[in-house]
């Protein structure tokens, strides 16, 4: 393509570069001037400096992140809480579709989705609220009813044991109605037909489930597992650090609440941000290898 | 699907089915009926039932307590504006970004939105993007709620997908009769467009209005809080006394019920906008990820 051509095609669409402008203007400064100042995971940071005048360190960061008795700690933390993750809360939305599915009376199929579907609007400020106020120590309905029942005196808040169960309660109740949404969609492409067929095989309900229905939605589990495994560091800032306290402090701490206490409320900016690019990084390395993993062995992946 | 009810496990299956998932329901439902009944209770009666969804006596005491005091309202009046001012701000950035995205033949157009998709994957992460937001001196103010937020990379593909759909022929015609590039997208796409406007400034006001992370970041001076701040103050750190400000030194104030109440108000929005947010956001959801 010639040079003149590429000229009267920027002044046929001149006025589309100014529309583009302010866009542009914001991912420079909000998306990738940061991803320059990823820089200051090598320097020592001194605000007065800046970015590019900071003096070079090297790995020493990395190097300090990896000694730091911190480190295990909070990789494990992190880990533990991605494995629940992936067991308790990645199949819980693909079991409700499948139930939801089954369900014949459509009234109250809506009625039950437009019910679960509604934690998933709310901010982490309102479940962590409501989470205190119905786990309160002595006076909470539910701490109550589990002092009744177990005849102990649960302190669900404080204690470090309780810390993980809340998390994954909380993100169950929060986000599996609204996952069922992206399966039940796939659920809604199955071809009548194929029941028609397998039921004349002789296939009752359970082996319709297992032969007609999971095969159709197996793509889109995929393509649901990549992305967990891609964001398989990312715990959530908000919903850690509001159930974070004192107490709890030894088992919450993740990368996330770690990079904030550290950078923000300690003012460690290079140490910190040294942190956040090896948590971006194993994250990168996650999304593009299990993606390849899902090309090589399904032959779907997400790109 | 037609499949054989008829026989007596398919029948009690059904059943079970139909138990666990109601069970479900109210799981999700239980908590907004227990916090809005407590709300409306007498504190007497917070102390001395811990589970009710109905107040014997219904009462407006924590309502009108949390009116009166300045820095509720300020939070409330501060989170409306934030939202509303931000949500223009967002949707106007992010239409006028992904219509020249969507013309095919535009120079650079690929690389373009490689750039974009690449921060979908990849971001500088916490502390340098709060390091430029106090480089530019927006910290403590209400524009580091809105700006560091403004387009959502994700939210641009499904309105780029949007405008690569309508029909080109519309747009040439009017090109043929005069109109420029901006006289098109302003007279002819936007007009067509505004079920979609109306979804993204949904999906826009609900992360501003529900953003805890960027006033926890960014704002320091406890008389800007959000109200999501706000809620966190009184009902995480249970810190009521300095964060209402004891304005009757005589008067005790509805400690416990405070926090009922004020989780409603900062909920109530949310649930108002719900029926469209429901019908709307379902289709996002889909769009997005049918073509990322």
């Amino acid at each position: 393509m010639g040079k003149v051509r590429l000229r009267t095609r920027l002044v046929r669409y001149r006025w589309l570069f100014v529309l583009l402008l302010p866009g542009l203007a914001y991912f420079a400064i909000f998306r990738y001037a940061p991803m320059y100042g990823v820089t200051i995971a090598f320097q020592d940071y001194l605000p007065f400096l800046g970015f590019s005048g900071s003096p070079w360190v090297g790995w020493k960061h990395f190097e300090n992140l990896f000694s730091s008795p911190d480190f295990p700690r909070v990789l494990t933390n992190t880990l533990i809480l991605a494995l629940l993750n992936a067991v308790f809360v990645f199949p819980a939305p693909i079991v409700v579709a499948l139930l939801l599915n089954e369900l014949r009376l459509s009234v109250l199929k809506r009625a039950i989705q437009s019910a679960i579907y509604i934690p998933h609007f709310l901010s982490w400020t309102i479940v962590a609220a409501l989470t205190y106020l119905l786990f309160a120590l002595d006076t909470g309905p539910i701490t109550q009813l589990m002092n009744g029942l177990f005849n102990a005196r649960f302190d669900f808040l404080a204690d470090p044991d309780w810390f993980r169960p809340l998390v994954i309660a909380q993100t169950l109740w929060k986000s599996v109605g609204w996952g069922t949404i992206i399966y039940l969609a796939a659920l809604a492409g199955v071809d009548p037909n194929l029941y028609e067929a397998a039921r004349i095989d002789g296939a009752n309900r359970w082996r319709q489930m297992w032969h007609v229905t999971l095969p159709t939605i197996r793509s889109t589990i995929v393509v649901m597992a990549i992305l967990l495994a891609g964001n398989l560091l990312d715990t959530g800032f908000e919903q850690i650090y509001l159930l974070t306290n004192s107490l709890n402090r030894s088992v919450a701490e993740v990368f996330d609440t770690y990079v904030y206490f550290l950078g923000i409320t300690q003012g460690a900016y290079s140490y910190s941000t040294a942190v956040g690019l090896f948590k971006a990084v194993v994250g990168i390395i996650l999304i593009y290898g299990v993606n390849w993993l899902a090309r090589r062995f399904h032959h779907t992946g997400l790109f | 699907m037609a499949v054989n009810r008829s026989t007596p496990a398919g029948r009690v299956f059904d059943a079970v089915n139909v138990v666990v998932l109601v069970a479900l329901a109210v799981v999700t439902i239980l908590p907004f009926i227990y916090v809005t009944a407590g709300s409306f209770a007498k504190e007497s009666e917070l102390a001395e039932r811990s589970f009710f969804l109905w107040p014997r006596e219904v009462v407006t005491d924590t309502y009108r307590y949390i009116f009166s005091t300045d820095t509720f309202l300020r939070s409330l009046i501060v989170t409306i504006a934030v939202t509303a001012v931000g949500m223009i701000i967002q949707v106007l950035l992010t239409f006028t970004m992904a219509y020249p995205l969507a013309k095919r033949h535009l120079p650079g157009r690929n690389l373009l939105l490689n750039l974009v998709i690449f921060t979908m994957v990849f971001s500088g992460g916490l502390i340098p993007t709060y390091l430029i937001v106090r480089e530019l001196g927006l910290l403590d103010t209400y524009w580091a709620l809105i700006l560091p937020l403004a387009i959502n990379p994700f939210y641009l593909i499904i309105v780029k997908n949007f405008f690569q759909e309508l029909p080109e022929e519309l747009q040439e015609a009017a090109q043929i009769d005069g109109c420029t590039e901006l006289g098109v997208f302003w007279r002819i796409v936007l007009p067509l467009s505004k079920p979609i406007i109306a979804t993204m400034g949904l999906f826009y006001a609900v992360a501003i209005w529900n953003d805890f992370m960027s006033p926890l970041l960014y704002i320091d001076d406890s008389t800007k809080w959000t109200l999501q701040m706000f809620v966190r103050q009184v009902t995480v750190s249970s810190d009521m006394a300095n964060t209402l400000g004891q304005i009757d030194p005589n008067y005790i104030p509805p400690e416990q019920g405070l926090k009922f109440s004020v989780i409603v108000v900062a909920t109530v929005p949310i649930l108002l906008l719900y029926p469209f947010l429901q019908r709307h956001f379902a289709k996002g959801i889909l769009i997005g990820s049918v073509k990322g």
